[in-house]
C-alpha cells in the first residue's frame, strides 16, 4: 500500500500542513495529543475535506483539490477502529458486525462472517447487546465490524489508549492475525512507542500538525529512550517454560532464562526495560540477579546523554541503557565482551 | 359520568386533530431536529427562532397569524380556494393550529434525544458504507426514538389542551370542531353545567394519563431491547 497526501487543513486556531509519501502495510502514525493524528485519519477516511491538495491510495484518488475530486466516506472503502469501539447501542453484536458486510458489493466480499468470527473468538458473543460487553470484547467486536466492511485500508486510530494493560496486550495478537490472516494493511495511531514497536513497519511522526520525520519502530524507541518512563522497552517472544525452583525457565535461542512469571503453556509476550540490565565487564564473583549472560557489544547509540547498548547474545539481541560516564569507564566498543546481569523479576508479562 | 352526544364528538374530534397533527408534524419535526443537530447552516438562529416562536407567542396570535394567512383573502388561502380547498372553520384548520402550536415541544425532545448520539457513530457508520441517508435511517433515527416518542406525546397532550389559536382559525361548532377544551369553555359560561364540565374534565385527565402510562411504557421498553 502507498498513500500519498499534500494537504492543508485549518481548523479554528490549528492548521495542518501535510506532505507524506509512505508504502507499507502496516504503518504507524506516532505524535503527542494535539499533533493532528486523528485529523490525518478524518482526511483520509473522507469524514474531513482538506482546504486544498489530494491525497491518493495507491494509484486512487480520493481527493483533489485540482481536478474537483472529493469521494465520500463510502465510496473510499476505508474503515476506522476507534479509540472508543463506537459500537451501534441499539444493535447486537451480529447486526453490528454485518453492518459494514451488508453494504459492500459482492464482488468486494472476499472476508465472510464465519472466518473472522472464529479468529477473533466472537461466536458466543454474537446474539448480546453491545451494553453488556467488556472493554476488550467491544473492541474485538469493533475490530470485526471494520474487517467484514472488507476495505481496503484499516484505519486504527488508537484503539487500545481506552484499555488496561492486561487488555491491551490482548488485543493486540488480535489486530495484528486479522491484518495478516487476510492481508488488509492499517494505519495505525498512537502516541505509545510500546503499540508502534509491536503493531507497525514504518512510522510518521506527527507534530503540531507537520510530518516530522519518516522512521521505524525500532528507531523512534531509540531515540525517545532517555526520555520514555521506561527506557527502551525489549519484547521477548517466550513459550513452553519448565519449573526451575519455582521459576520459570525459558529458552530463548540458545540462551536460558529464568523469570519469576510465565505461562505453563503456550506463548507468552515479555517486556524487558533497557534499565533492568546491568553490564559488568568481567563476569561477576556472585550475584542475586538470576540471569547472567556472555555477550558482545553488537552496536551503541546514544539518546539524549544515555547510551544505548546493543547486545548480542548466542545470537538473540537486547538493548541496555548505561549513562555516559559508565561506558566511558566500562570502555565499551563494538564487538566488546561484557556480561549482562537481569534479575528474574525484571521481565514483566504482557499477555 | 354525564356525556352529551356532542361531548362524544367532541372527545373523537379531539383525538382525531390531536393525533392527525401529530402524525403530520413528525416528519418535518424530525427533519427540523436533524438540520439544527447535524448541519452547519448558515442563518441556524433565525431557523431556532422561528421553529421556537409558537412557545412564547400567545395561541390567540398564532390563531390570527394563521386566519390572516389561511383565510379567504389570506396569501395561502387565495390559492388554496381556488384549489377548491377550504380549511378555515373546519377540523383541518384545527389540526393546522395544533401541529403549529405543538411544533416547538417536538422539536425540542426530538433534538435532545439527536443531541445524546456520539458523532463518531456516524462516522463510523459513514466509514462502514453507510451513505448519508442510510446512517440517518440505521443510526440516527432508531437511536432519536426515545425523543420521538416523548416529543411525540408532547405534543399529542399539547394538541389536546390546545385552545386560543383553534377557537380562531376553526371556530367552535358543536359536531363540527368543537374539541373537548371548547365544550369545557361552552359548559362553564352557563352555571347549570358544571356537571357536564366536570365530566368533560375528567375524560381529558383520563386521556392525558393515558398518553403518559403509553410513553412510559415505550421508554420502558426500548431501556429493555438496548440492554439486552
Amino acid at each position: 500500500m502507498r498513500i500519498r497526501i499534500k494537504a492543508k487543513k485549518k481548523m479554528g486556531t490549528f492548521s495542518m500542513a501535510l506532505n507524506a509519501d509512505i508504502s507499507g502495510d502496516r504503518i504507524g502514525i506516532f505524535g503527542d495529543s494535539g499533533s493532528g493524528k486523528s485529523t490525518i485519519v478524518n482526511l483520509v477516511s473522507g469524514l474531513l475535506q482538506p482546504d486544498n491538495g489530494e491525497i491518493f491510495l495507491d494509484e486512487k484518488c480520493l481527493f483533489s483539490s485540482q481536478q474537483g475530486i472529493n469521494l465520500s466516506p463510502e465510496q473510499r472503502r476505508i474503515a476506522i477502529v476507534f479509540q472508543q469501539a463506537m459500537l451501534f447501542p441499539h444493535l447486537s453484536v451480529k447486526s453490528n458486525l454485518l453492518y459494514g458486510y451488508k453494504r459492500c458489493r459482492a464482488e468486494h466480499r472476499h472476508i465472510k462472517p464465519d472466518a473472522l468470527i472464529d479468529l477473533l473468538q466472537l461466536m458466543p458473543l454474537l446474539e448480546r447487546g453491545v451494553n453488556r460487553l467488556s472493554g476488550g470484547e467491544k473492541q474485538r467486536v469493533a475490530l470485526g465490524r471494520a474487517v467484514l466492511a472488507n476495505p481496503r485500508l484499516l484505519l486504527m486510530d488508537e484503539p487500545l489508549s481506552a484499555l488496561d494493560d492486561t487488555l491491551r496486550f490482548q488485543i493486540i495478537p488480535y489486530l495484528r492475525s486479522v491484518s495478516e490472516e487476510f492481508n488488509i494493511p492499517y494505519l495505525f495511531i498512537s502516541h505509545s512507542i510500546t503499540e508502534m514497536q509491536l503493531m507497525t513497519d514504518q512510522i510518521l511522526v506527527m507534530n503540531n500538525g507537520e510530518v516530522l520525520e519518516e522512521t521505524t519502530p525500532e528507531q523512534l524507541a531509540r531515540n525517545r529512550m532517555a526520555h520514555s518512563q521506561n527506557g527502551y522497552l525489549n519484547f521477548l517472544r517466550l513459550a513452553d517454560p519448565v519449573d526451575q525452583n519455582g521459576l520459570f525457565s525459558y529458552r530463548w535461542g540458545k540462551n536460558h532464562l529464568l523469570l519469576s512469571t510465565g505461562n505453563i503453556s503456550g506463548e507468552s509476550l515479555f517486556e524487558l526495560s533497557s534499565r533492568e540490565i546491568i553490564l559488568f565487564k568481567k563476569h561477576p564473583e556472585a550475584i542475586s540477579a538470576r540471569n547472567l549472560l556472555e555477550c558482545t557489544v553488537a552496536e551503541l547509540f546514544s539518546s539524549d546523554g544515555r547510551v544505548g547498548v546493543v547486545l548480542s547474545a548466542q545470537g538473540k539481541k537486547m538493548v541496555a541503557e548505561i549513562v555516559r560516564a559508565a561506558a566511558d569507564e566500562l570502555t565499551i566498543t563494538t564487538g566488546s565482551t561484557l556480561f549482562a546481569a537481569i534479575k528474574a523479576s525484571s521481565f514483566r508479562r504482557l499477555n | 359520568m354525564n356525556l352529551t352526544p356532542e361531548d362524544i364528538t367532541a372527545i373523537w374530534l379531539s383525538l382525531q386533530v390531536a393525533l392527525t397533527a401529530t402524525v403530520i408534524s413528525l416528519p418535518l419535526g424530525f427533519a427540523t431536529a436533524w438540520l439544527l443537530v447535524f448541519k452547519t447552516l448558515k442563518g441556524k438562529v433565525i431557523l431556532e427562532v422561528l421553529v421556537n416562536l409558537p412557545l412564547t407567542l400567545p395561541p390567540v396570535v398564532i390563531g390570527y397569524f394563521l386566519l390572516l394567512l389561511l383565510g379567504k383573502n389570506g396569501w395561502l388561502g387565495k390559492v388554496l380556494d381556488e384549489a377548491g380547498i377550504q380549511l378555515i372553520f373546519t377540523w383541518k384548520a384545527a389540526v393546522i393550529a395544533s401541529a403549529v402550536v405543538g411544533f416547538p415541544l417536538l422539536v425540542r425532545s426530538i433534538r435532545l434525544g439527536m443531541e445524546s448520539i456520539e458523532r463518531q457513530l456516524l462516522d463510523a457508520s459513514r466509514s462502514l458504507g453507510a451513505s448519508w441517508y442510510d446512517s440517518l435511517l440505521t443510526i440516527i433515527l432508531p437511536l432519536s426514538l426515545r425523543g420521538i416518542f416523548s416529543g411525540s406525546s408532547l405534543m399529542f397532550a399539547r394538541s389536546l389542551g390546545e385552545f386560543g389559536a383553534t377557537i380562531i382559525v376553526a371556530g367552535n361548532m358543536p359536531g363540527k370542531t368543537q374539541t373537548i377544551p371548547l365544550a369545557i369553555y361552552d359548559y362553564t359560561s352557563s352555571p347549570s353545567s358544571t356537571a357536564m364540565a366536570l365530566s368533560l374534565c375528567f375524560v381529558s385527565v383520563v386521556i392525558s394519563v393515558a398518553v403518559l402510562l403509553l410513553h412510559e411504557m415505550l421508554d420502558k421498553q426500548l431501556d429493555r431491547s438496548t440492554a439486552s
